[in-house]
C-alpha cells in the first residue's frame, strides 16, 4: 500500500468501475451471440461477474491506509459537527486564539530576547568580564588597561580578550562637521566576535600603536553610517578623515547587520583603543570588557582563570604618587565576575519577561479551563447520540478518539488564527516596548514562534479535550434511556466542572492581584518628587569643545557662556544653563569619586566614600527646577573669580550635619587634605534629585562649579562636555533647536550639538519599564477576569437548564422567585471564595517573583488584596446573577410539561 | 475500521488464483473478460470462479508490479482493459509454480504413499 495510490484512488477507480463496464458488455455481446435474448443476456452477465459494488469496495479497500481513513473521517465529522454549532465553535476557537496568539506573541518576544544566541558566530563561547569589589562602593568593578594586558598576556581560558568603551567624535572633513556615535575597541574586540568586514580589514595588533592623537590614526565605519556618509562608495577604504582633529584612515566597513551587543544608540564609526604599556598604572577602571573562550572551557573555568591572574596584576603594575596603594586594593576584595555575554547584554529585563511569560500562559490555563467546561457542556449534550452509536455498535475507543479528534481541529483553527493574533500582538510589543528592551531587533514571528503556537495548541488540546473525553469514556454504558433524569451521573460531572471554574477565579485573581500592585506602583512612581521639571518645557542638549580648537580652559567657560546667553535671548525661553549631566541620562554620566569632609577625622591611608557628583553652571537649579533648600546658588563671579565655593543636595547634608542649615559654611574637597590647597566653602544646599531612575533613592549630590582651580589633579579645571538645559514652552520644537543650533555655530562653527531630548523623554524612559509591564500585565488581568466570569456564567447556567424540572416544581410548590434566585446566585459566590482562597494562597507565593518590579508597595498590599477579592465577587455575583433571573422566570407549567 | 479477513484458507486461495492468472498471461495480454473465461475453461469447468473476484486479484498483482496495464479493444470491438505480464512476474510464476508442484507431490505423497 503507498500514500500515492492512497491518494488517487478515486481516480482507480473510476478505471475499475469503466473495466467491470467493458466485462458486462463483452460477455452481454457473447451471450447474444448465443442467442439470447438483450435484456437476459445482460442479467447473464451481471450474474456472472457478481456484486460489483462489492468488488469496488474490496480493492477500495486494498488501497487505504487505516488510521489516516479514520482520522479523515472523524475530522469531516468535526468539522460537521462545528458547522453546526457556530455558537460554541465561535466561543471555543476565539478562547484559544487569544490564549494562544497572546502566548506566541511573548514567546517571540521571550525568544528574541533571551534565548535566541547572539548574532555572532559560536556566541556560547562569549563572555564579558567583570569584577565585583564586595570591599568597594561600586557595584560592579570595571576593567584597567593593566588588568586588560595581564589577562592577555597570563590567560589561558581565553582565546581572545579585548576591552571596549563608548563615547562620541566629531568628523569632519567629509561635508558638516558632526558628531559620531564612537565605540572605542581594543583590536582584539573584533576577533573575539568573529565577525567579518564586508570592506578592507579589522583592527590588527600592528595598528595598536599609540599615537599623537587620541586614537591610533585607524577607524572601521559601520554600515549605516557607511552609506549615510559616503553613499555606500567602497572608494571610502583609504580615505583620510578627521576625528577629533586627529586624521584617521578608514581601513574598513562593517557589515550589514553588524550590532555591537545592544549599544543604544548604535555605534557608527569603530575607533582602535591603544595603550602605551610602559605608562599605564593598576588602577583606571573605566572599561568593559569581552572575551571568547577556548572551545570546552567554561565561565568557571574562566572565573579561576581571573581569580589566579588577579595577585599578578596587583603586584606587577606600579602605583603612581596620588593614588590608593597596593594594600588599598587588596581591601576591596576584587573578585572575578565573568558571566555569558548574553547575560550582560540582557541584563535586568528577564526577570520581566518571565513574569510575562508565565502571566500570559496562566490565562492560557484560564481559557483551557473554559473551553473544557464547554466541552463538557457539549459532550453532555451528546450523551445520547453517543448511547444510540455505542448500541448501534460504536466501540468506545472509536467515540474517545473523535472527541480528541474535535478537541484537536478546534485547537488547531484557534491555533492558526493565534498565529495571526500573535503577528499584531507582536508589532504592538515591539511598538510600545519600553528603550531599554535590549535586542528588540532580534524579536519576531519566526518558524520557531509559530512552531512554539503549534506546540500550545497540541498541548491545549490535549488539556481540554482529554478531560471529556475520559468522562465519555467512563460513561460507557449508559442506558440509552434516562436523558435528563440521571440525576447521580451528572452531579459528578457538576464537580469536575465547579473545579474548573475555581481553577479559573483563583488564576483570575493572581493576575488581578498582579496588575493591582503594578499599578499601585506606578501611582507611587508618579507621587515621587522628581527633583526636577519631568515636563516638556525643559531642553536638553549636549555640546562638546574640543581641546585642539579652544586649549584655554577659560576660553571654555567663556565660550559656553556665550552660548548661554545667545539661547536665552531666543524667543521663550525663560532660562539658559548647564552642567556636566542631567538626570535620568543613565549610568554613562555616572561620576563617583571620594569627597574629603572637613572636621571629619580620617584614619591615615584610607579614602572616604565615594560621593556622586556634577559640575554646574550658574542658574542650573532653576533652569532644571531644583529648588534651592538653604543658602545661595553659585554665580558667574564665582566661577571667574575661582571661589572656593559649593554646592549639596539636602540628603549629603543631613547625612554630615543634620540640616541643610547646619551645612552652610562646611567645608569639602575631592583630594586627600595633605596635597594642599582645595577646601571649598558649601554655600548652598539644594532639593535631593532622583539622578538614576524614579524607584532609585535620590543618591547624595556634590555639585562643583564647572570651573575651579586645583581640582582633579590639574591646576584650572574646566568642564568641556556639558548638557545644556534651557527651559521654554517652545521645548522639543523645532523652532528652538534651530535657534539653538545657530547659537551654537555662532559662537564656534566647528562644534556639534547632539543628544537632543526633553526632560519629559528621559522621565518617560524611566518610566518605561514600569509602564510596559502595566500595561502587560493589565491586559491580561482583564482577559484573566472576562473568562473566569465567563466561566461561572457558564456553570451556573447550565445548571439552571438541567435544574429547570426541579426549579418548576419548587415554584409549582410555592417557592418565592427571588428565593431561587438567591439560590443560583450563592452557589456561584461559593464557588467564587473557593476560587478566591486558593488565589490568595497561590497570590502569595507568586508575587515574591515581581518584587524586583514593585516600588512604594509592599507585595502583599491589604488594599490591593481586598480591591481585587472585591472587583472579583461583584463580578461573579452578576455572572451568576444573569441565569438565576432566567430560573426565578421559568414557567413551572412549561418546564413540567417538556419533561 | 474494517477488519481484514486473514484466515490462512482465504489466503490459499488468493495465492492460487494469482498464479492461475498469471500463467494465462504468459501466452499474451489479455483483458479481464478473457482470462476469466480461459481459467474457467483450462480447468474444465472445475474451478467455477466467480467472475467479479477475478478484478481484485488484478489490481493486487498490478499494485505487486507483476503485471500491467492498458486500454485496448476487444474482438468485438469494445473497450477493455488488457494485462501484459512484466519480468518480475514471470519471475514470480515460475517461482509459484515450482513451489506448487512441491506442495502438490508433498500432498500426493501423503494420500498415496504407495505410488511412490
Amino acid at each position: 500500500m503507498s500514500w500515492r495510490r492512497f491518494f488517487r484512488r478515486s481516480s482507480w477507480d473510476r478505471d475499475r468501475a469503466e473495466e467491470l463496464r467493458s466485462y458486462l458488455d463483452i460477455e452481454t455481446d457473447e451471450n447474444i451471440a448465443r442467442g439470447m435474448s438483450p435484456d437476459a443476456a445482460r442479467r447473464a452477465a451481471h450474474l456472472k461477474l457478481g456484486n460489483t459494488v462489492r468488488i469496488r469496495e474490496e480493492i477500495h479497500r486494498m488501497n487505504t491506509i487505516g488510521p489516516l481513513e479514520t482520522f479523515g473521517r472523524d475530522l469531516r465529522l468535526a468539522l460537521r459537527g462545528m458547522r453546526r454549532r457556530p455558537g460554541f465553535t465561535l466561543a471555543v476557537v476565539l478562547t484559544l486564539a487569544l490564549g494562544i496568539g497572546a502566548n506566541t506573541a511573548i514567546f517571540g518576544v521571550v525568544d528574541g530576547v533571551l534565548i535566541k544566541p547572539l548574532p555572532y558566530p559560536n556566541a556560547g563561547e562569549l563572555v564579558s568580564i567583570k569584577h565585583a569589589a564586595p570591599g568597594f562602593s561600586v557595584p560592579d568593578l570595571p576593567m584597567s588597561a593593566a588588568q586588560y594586558f595581564t589577562y592577555r598576556e597570563e590567560g589561558r581560558a581565553f582565546q581572545h580578550l579585548g576591552m571596549y568603551g563608548d563615547g562620541g567624535t566629531t568628523i569632519t572633513g567629509i561635508g558638516e562637521p558632526e558628531q559620531a556615535r564612537l565605540l572605542g575597541v581594543t583590536y582584539d574586540v573584533l576577533q573575539a566576535l568573529g565577525v567579518r568586514p564586508q570592506l578592507g580589514r579589522l583592527f590588527t595588533e600592528a595598528d595598536a600603536k599609540p599615537g599623537k592623537g587620541r586614537f591610533p590614526p585607524v577607524v572601521i565605519l559601520t554600515d549605516a553610517y557607511w552609506k549615510r556618509r559616503f553613499g555606500g562608495d567602497p572608494a571610502v577604504i583609504g580615505r583620510r578623515l578627521i576625528a577629533d582633529s586627529d586624521p584617521v584612515e578608514v581601513i574598513g566597513v562593517m557589515p550589514r547587520g553588524f550590532r555591537f551587543l545592544d549599544m543604544q544608540p548604535p555605534a557608527e564609526v569603530i575607533a582602535l583603543l591603544a595603550f602605551d604599556r610602559s605608562r599605564l598604572a593598576i588602577g583606571g577602571f573605566g572599561f568593559s570588557s569581552l572575551a571568547r573562550l577556548k572551545p570546552g572551557m567554561t565561565v568557571a573555568d574562566a572565573n579561576a582563570d581571573i581569580a589566579r591572574m588577579l595577585p599578578m596584576w596587583l603586584s606587577a603594575w606600579p602605583t603612581p604618587p596620588n593614588s590608593p596603594g597596593r594594600h588599598e586594593y587588596e581591601k576591596w576584595k576584587i573578585t572575578p565576575a565573568v558571566q555569558p555575554l548574553k547575560d550582560e547584554v540582557v541584563g535586568g529585563v528577564a526577570d520581566m519577561l518571565w513574569i510575562l511569560m508565565a502571566t500570559i500562559g496562566m490565562v492560557l490555563l484560564i481559557a483551557c479551563a473554559n473551553v473544557a467546561n464547554l466541552m463538557l457542556v457539549r459532550s453532555e449534550s451528546r450523551r445520547q447520540e453517543f448511547a444510540v452509536r455505542t448500541a448501534l455498535g460504536a466501540r468506545r475507543g472509536d467515540i474517545v478518539r473523535e472527541v480528541l479528534v474535535e478537541s484537536l481541529a478546534l485547537s488547531l483553527i484557534g491555533g492558526a488564527l493565534g498565529v495571526a493574533l500573535a503577528y499584531a500582538g507582536l508589532a504592538m510589543v515591539v511598538a510600545t516596548a519600553p528603550a531599554s528592551l535590549p535586542r528588540v531587533e532580534d524579536i519576531s514571528l519566526d518558524p520557531r514562534a509559530v512552531a512554539f503556537a503549534l506546540v500550545v495548541s497540541l498541548v491545549s488540546s490535549m488539556l481540554f479535550g482529554a478531560l471529556p473525553a475520559l468522562k465519555q469514556a467512563a460513561q460507557h454504558g449508559t442506558p440509552l434511556a434516562g436523558g435528563a433524569r440521571g440525576a447521580s451521573t451528572s452531579r459528578e460531572r457538576q464537580r469536575t466542572r465547579n473545579a474548573l471554574v475555581v481553577v479559573q477565579v483563583a488564576l483570575a485573581l493572581v493576575l488581578l492581584v498582579g496588575s493591582g500592585l503594578m499599578l499601585r506602583t506606578s501611582v507611587a512612581l508618579m507621587r515621587v518628587q522628581p527633583g526636577f521639571t519631568p515636563g516638556d518645557v525643559v531642553q536638553t542638549a549636549r555640546v562638546w569643545v574640543p581641546p585642539p580648537q579652544v586649549p584655554d580652559p577659560e576660553r571654555v567657560t567663556r565660550l559656553q557662556q556665550e552660548i548661554l546667553d545667545k539661547v536665552a535671548a531666543l524667543p521663550g525661553v525663560t532660562a539658559a544653563a548647564f552642567a556636566s549631566a542631567v538626570p535620568m541620562e543613565g549610568p554613562l554620566r555616572v561620576w563617583t569619586q571620594p569627597v574629603y569632609v572637613d572636621g571629619q577625622r580620617d584614619t591615615p591611608g584610607t579614602t572616604p566614600p565615594l560621593r556622586r557628583m556634577k559640575t554646574v553652571s550658574p542658574g542650573y537649579f532653576s533652569a532644571i527646577g531644583t529648588r534651592m533648600i538653604a543658602g545661595r546658588d553659585i554665580t558667574w563671579s564665582d566661577v571667574y573669580g575661582h571661589a572656593k565655593v559649593v554646592l549639596v543636595s539636602e540628603n549629603f547634608a543631613r547625612e554630615l550635619w543634620g540640616s541643610p542649615a547646619a551645612a552652610l559654611g562646611q567645608r569639602v574637597r575631592d583630594s586627600a587634605p595633605a596635597s594642599g590647597e582645595g577646601w571649598r566653602e558649601i554655600v548652598g544646599v539644594v532639593q535631593d534629585v532622583h539622578e538614576d531612575a524614579l524607584f532609585q533613592a535620590a543618591p547624595a549630590f556634590v555639585y562643583w562649579p564647572t570651573m575651579m582651580e586645583n581640582f582633579g589633579g590639574t591646576k584650572l579645571f574646566t568642564m568641556r562636555a556639558v548638557n545644556l538645559v534651557i527651559r521654554s514652552n517652545t521645548a522639543g520644537g523645532e523652532s528652538l533647536l534651530n535657534g539653538v543650533r545657530s547659537a551654537v555655530s555662532s559662537v564656534n562653527s566647528s562644534m556639534p550639538v547632539f543628544l537632543v531630548r526633553t526632560m519629559k523623554d528621559l522621565y518617560d524612559q524611566s518610566m518605561a519599564r514600569t509602564s510596559f509591564a502595566l500595561v502587560m500585565l493589565g491586559i491580561a488581568a482583564a482577559m484573566a477576569l472576562a473568562l473566569g466570569v465567563i466561566g461561572i456564567y457558564g456553570v451556573i447556567a447550565y445548571l439552571v437548564t438541567q435544574r429547570s424540572r426541579e426549579i418548576g416544581i419548587r415554584l409549582a410548590l410555592g417557592a418565592a422567585p427571588t428565593q431561587l434566585k438567591r439560590m443560583f446566585v450563592r452557589q456561584g459566590l461559593v464557588l467564587t471564595a473557593c476560587g478566591a482562597g486558593v488565589g490568595l494562597v497561590t497570590a502569595v507565593a507568586v508575587t515574591q517573583w515581581m518584587s524586583s518590579l514593585l516600588f512604594g508597595v509592599e507585595r502583599l498590599d491589604p488594599p490591593t488584596y481586598a480591591a481585587v477579592l472585591g472587583v472579583l465577587v461583584m463580578a461573579a455575583a452578576m455572572a451568576s446573577y444573569v441565569p438565576a433571573r432566567r430560573a426565578a422566570a421559568i414557567d413551572p407549567v412549561e418546564t413540567l410539561k417538556s419533561e | 475500521m474494517p477488519k481484514r479477513e486473514s484466515p490462512m484458507q482465504s489466503e490459499m486461495l488468493q495465492g492460487t488464483l494469482d498464479m492461475l492468472v498469471l500463467r494465462t498471461l504468459v501466452i499474451g495480454p489479455a483483458h479481464g473478460h478473457t482470462i476469466a473465461h480461459t481459467i474457467e475453461r483450462g480447468s474444465e469447468a472445475v474451478l467455477q470462479i466467480e467472475h467479479g473476484s477475478l478484478y481484485p486479484a488484478l489490481h493486487r498483482l498490478e499494485n505487486r508490479g507483476w503485471i500491467v496495464s492498458f486500454w485496448g479493444t476487444s474482438d468485438n470491438n469494445r473497450k477493455a482493459k488488457y494485462y501484459r505480464l512484466t519480468p518480475t512476474g514471470r519471475k514470480q510464476l515460475a517461482a509459484q509454480t515450482t513451489r506448487w508442484e512441491e506442495i502438490v507431490r508433498a500432498i500426493g505423497r501423503i494420500l498415496n504413499p504407495s505410488t511412490e
